[in-house]
C-alpha cells in the first residue's frame, strides 16, 4: 500500500491515483467499484446525486476491466468508475433528463463522449440528476428528486449539472460529465468544491446531448482536481462525423500542459466581474487567488469586457429561443409521455403542458415569444447582435492576455427554496458564465477557498476557443501551490 | 414590457403548450419581469453589427454520401406511445 491508499478511502482517490493504484497492482477495478457502490449506498439517502445507479452493469465492466489489465491492455481510463449526467443518452439504460415527459425512455444508441469514455474503458455507475433538461441553477427543477449540497444538505448543489457535481464531492464517482449551457457545469463544481470545464464549443461532440441550447450547449468534465479534468478531456473532445458542430482540430495531450510554471503569461482581471451583489467573501478570496498567481510569476493585467452586464439578458433570450426550437420534438408521438387525447392538436398541447415542469414551459414560452411574428427583430436579432459584441469584448482581450480571471458563481451555495419562486432571482446566479458560452470560449472553475459558513468559493479561468491548455495549465499550477483542493466535505454517514 | 394575458394565452398556443389558469397568471407576471429585464439589449447600439447565429468558423459541412446501417424499425418504434404494423399511429390530421 502507498501513502495515498493508506489514508484515503478508495472513492475518494482521485482519476489519476487510482490509474496508478491499478497499473502498479495495488488494487483491482472491481475493489474500486464495489467500494464506491458502498459509498453510493452510504450517502445516496441524503445527497441523492443519482437518478439511477447502474450496479450490476458497472461491476460486469470492472471485471472486464480487471480482465483487460491482466491481459497487458491498457486504456486511458482503464477500470475508472465515472458518472454521466441524464441528458446524455445510454443505449439500455433510462434516461430522462429529470423530465416526466422522457420517464421510461430507453434511448437506442449512446452519446460520443459516453461511448468515448466506455472505449477508454471507464466504467459508468449510472445517471446523475438534472434540472429538467439542463434548466436551471441549483438542480431543484429536477421533476424526480432534490439533489444535496455534499458541504450542507440544506443547500443546493448549484446547477444543471447538479448530481454529477454532488456525486464527485461526496465520492459517489470519481469523475463525472455535466453539461453546460449558460455555466451548468462550472456554477456546480464551484458550490461543490470541485473542478469543473466547460471546453470551447465545438471541442466536444454534441451527438446523444438532448439539446437545450444548440448553439451554446457543451459537455464537460466535473472531476476532483485539474489534471483529472485533462485527463477526461483527452478522451472526450476531437471530432466526430455525427456532430457536425465538431471541430475537425487534432486534440493534443491536455496532461502536457500542466507544467506547474506560469511564469511569463499574462492573466487579465476584468473589472466589470466584481459587480454590486457579489458575495464579499467570493470576491475577496477571487482577488487573493489573482494576486497568488501573480506571486507564481504570472503577470496580472487589468482589463475591460464592456458587455459583460448584457451577456444575461442575450443568453435569457438565446436560450431559450433555441430551446422552444428544440423541445418541439416532444410531441407525445415518436417516444416520451403521452396525453392519449382524441384529436392530435389536443394531444400535443396536452402531452405537453402535463409533461413539462414550470421552468422548462417558462423558458419554452419565452423562447416562442421572442421568436414569434412581430418581435423577431427586436429580441432574437437584437440580442444575437449583442452577441457579437460580447465576442469581440473577448477576442480584443486575448490579444492582450493569455487567461482571463473572474469569480464563477456570485456566491457560494444557497439554500434549497431560496429562490426556486423567483425565476430572475435565480437566472441572476449565471452572471458570469453566460458570457463564455455565448462566445464559444473555453472555461474552468477550480477551487479557491471557503466562506465563514465552510462552503467552497471557485476561481473561474477563461481561454480563447481552443485554448484548453493555458486555462487547465493556470488553473493546475495555482491549485497544486495551494490547498483548497485536498478539503472533503465532512460526509453525512461516516462512510469507509 | 407588460405581457397581458390574451399574449399569453397567444404564444401558449404557438408552443402548443396547455397551461391552466394559474400558469396563465404566474407566466404573465414572470416573463414580464424576464422581459422587463432583457430589454436592456434594446439600449445597445447594433446599426452596423452583423448577428452571431453560431460562433464556429465552419460552412456547409459536407460528408461523404454512403449507405450506412441505421436503426432497425422495432429499435426505432419501441419508444413510441402507439405504433401499428411497423409505424407510427397517429391521430386523424384533419376532421371531418
Amino acid at each position: 500500500m502507498t501513502e495515498s491508499q493508506t489514508h484515503t478511502p478508495l472513492p475518494d482517490l482521485t482519476i489519476h491515483q487510482a490509474l496508478a493504484g491499478l497499473e502498479r497492482g495495488d488494487l483491482t477495478a472491481v475493489e474500486l467499484t464495489q467500494a464506491v457502490l458502498a459509498r453510493i449506498q452510504a450517502v445516496e439517502d441524503q445527497i441523492q446525486a443519482y437518478l439511477r445507479v447502474t450496479a450490476e452493469q458497472a461491476l460486469a465492466q470492472a471485471e472486464e476491466a480487471d480482465r483487460r489489465r491482466q491481459q497487458g491492455e491498457r486504456a486511458p481510463l482503464l477500470g475508472i468508475p465515472l458518472a454521466i449526467k441524464d441528458v446524455l443518452v445510454t443505449e439500455g439504460v433510462e434516461t430522462t433528463c429529470g423530465s416526466k415527459i422522457l420517464q421510461g425512455f430507453i434511448p437506442p444508441y449512446t452519446a460520443t463522449a459516453v461511448a468515448r469514455l466506455e472505449e477508454a474503458g471507464a466504467i459508468l455507475l449510472g445517471k446523475t440528476n438534472t434540472d429538467e433538461f439542463a434548466m436551471g441553477s441549483s438542480t431543484e427543477n429536477s421533476a424526480y428528486q432534490t439533489t444535496r449540497n455534499p458541504w450542507d444538505l440544506e443547500r443546493v448543489p448549484g446547477g444543471s449539472s447538479g448530481g454529477s457535481a454532488a456525486a464527485v464531492a461526496a465520492g459517489e464517482a470519481l469523475g463525472a460529465l455535466g453539461t453546460d449551457t449558460g455555466g451548468s457545469v462550472r456554477q456546480p463544481a464551484a458550490l461543490c468544491g470541485v473542478v469543473g470545464l466547460k471546453p470551447s464549443y465545438g471541442r466536444v461532440s454534441r451527438y446523444g446531448l438532448v439539446a437545450y441550447g444548440s448553439s451554446l450547449d457543451q459537455i464537460g468534465p466535473i472531476t476532483q482536481d485539474v489534471r483529472d479534468a485533462a485527463l477526461l478531456l483527452n478522451v472526450i473532445a476531437g471530432h466526430d462525423p455525427l456532430d457536425g458542430t465538431s471541430l475537425p482540430e487534432p486534440v493534443p495531450d491536455y496532461t502536457a500542459a500542466l507544467t506547474g510554471e506560469v511564469k511569463g503569461l499574462r492573466i487579465g482581471l476584468p473589472e466589470e466581474y466584481f459587480v454590486a451583489g457579489i458575495q464579499p467573501e467570493v470576491e475577496a478570496a477571487v482577488r487573493a487567488a489573482v494576486a497568488h498567481l501573480e506571486s507564481l510569476g504570472a503577470e496580472v493585467l487589468p482589463i475591460s469586457l464592456p458587455n459583460t452586464d448584457k451577456a444575461l439578458p442575450v443568453y435569457y433570450l438565446i436560450a431559450p429561443a433555441e430551446a422552444s426550437a428544440n423541445l418541439a420534438r416532444y410531441d407525445g408521438i415518436r417516444f416520451g409521455y403521452s396525453a392519449g387525447a382524441e384529436n392530435l392538436f389536443d394531444n400535443y398541447r396536452l402531452t405537453r403542458g402535463q409533461g413539462f415542469g414550470p421552468e422548462v414551459k417558462r423558458r419554452i414560452m419565452l423562447g416562442t415569444y421572442a421568436l414569434s411574428a412581430g418581435y423577431y427583430d427586436a429580441y432574437y436579432l437584437k440580442a444575437q447582435q449583442v452577441r457579437t459584441l460580447i465576442r469581440e469584448d473577448f477576442q480584443r482581450a486575448f490579444q492582450q492576455v493569455d487567461v482571463i480571471a473572474a469569480p464563477t458563481s456570485p456566491t457560494t451555495a444557497f439554500r434549497i427554496g431560496e429562490k426556486i419562486d423567483d425565476p430572475l432571482a435565480m437566472i441572476l446566479t449565471d452572471i458570469f458564465t453566460t458570457s463564455a458560452n455565448l462566445a464559444g470560449i473555453c472555461a474552468i472553475s477550480v477551487p479557491c477557498g471557503f466562506d465563514s459558513q465552510g462552503l467552497p468559493i471557485g476561481l473561474q479561468l477563461l481561454g480563447p476557443a481552443l485554448g484548453e491548455e493555458a486555462i487547465l495549465r493556470v488553473a493546475h499550477a495555482y491549485e497544486q501551490s495551494t490547498d483548497w483542493h485536498k478539503r472533503r466535505a465532512q460526509l453525512p454517514t461516516s462512510a469507509s | 414590457m407588460k405581457l397581458t394575458v390574451d399574449e399569453v394565452k397567444h404564444v401558449a398556443e404557438l408552443a402548443k403548450l396547455a397551461l391552466t389558469e394559474e400558469e396563465i397568471q404566474q407566466f404573465t407576471e414572470q416573463l414580464s419581469a424576464i422581459l422587463d429585464y432583457a430589454e436592456q439589449v434594446q439600449a445597445v447600439d447594433t446599426s452596423a453589427v452583423p448577428p452571431t447565429p453560431y460562433v464556429l468558423p465552419l460552412v456547409n459541412v459536407l460528408d461523404e454520401d454512403r449507405p450506412r446501417p441505421s436503426l432497425p424499425t422495432d429499435v426505432a418504434l419501441a419508444n413510441a406511445p402507439d405504433r401499428e404494423d411497423g409505424y407510427f399511429r397517429v391521430r386523424a390530421v384533419f376532421e371531418e
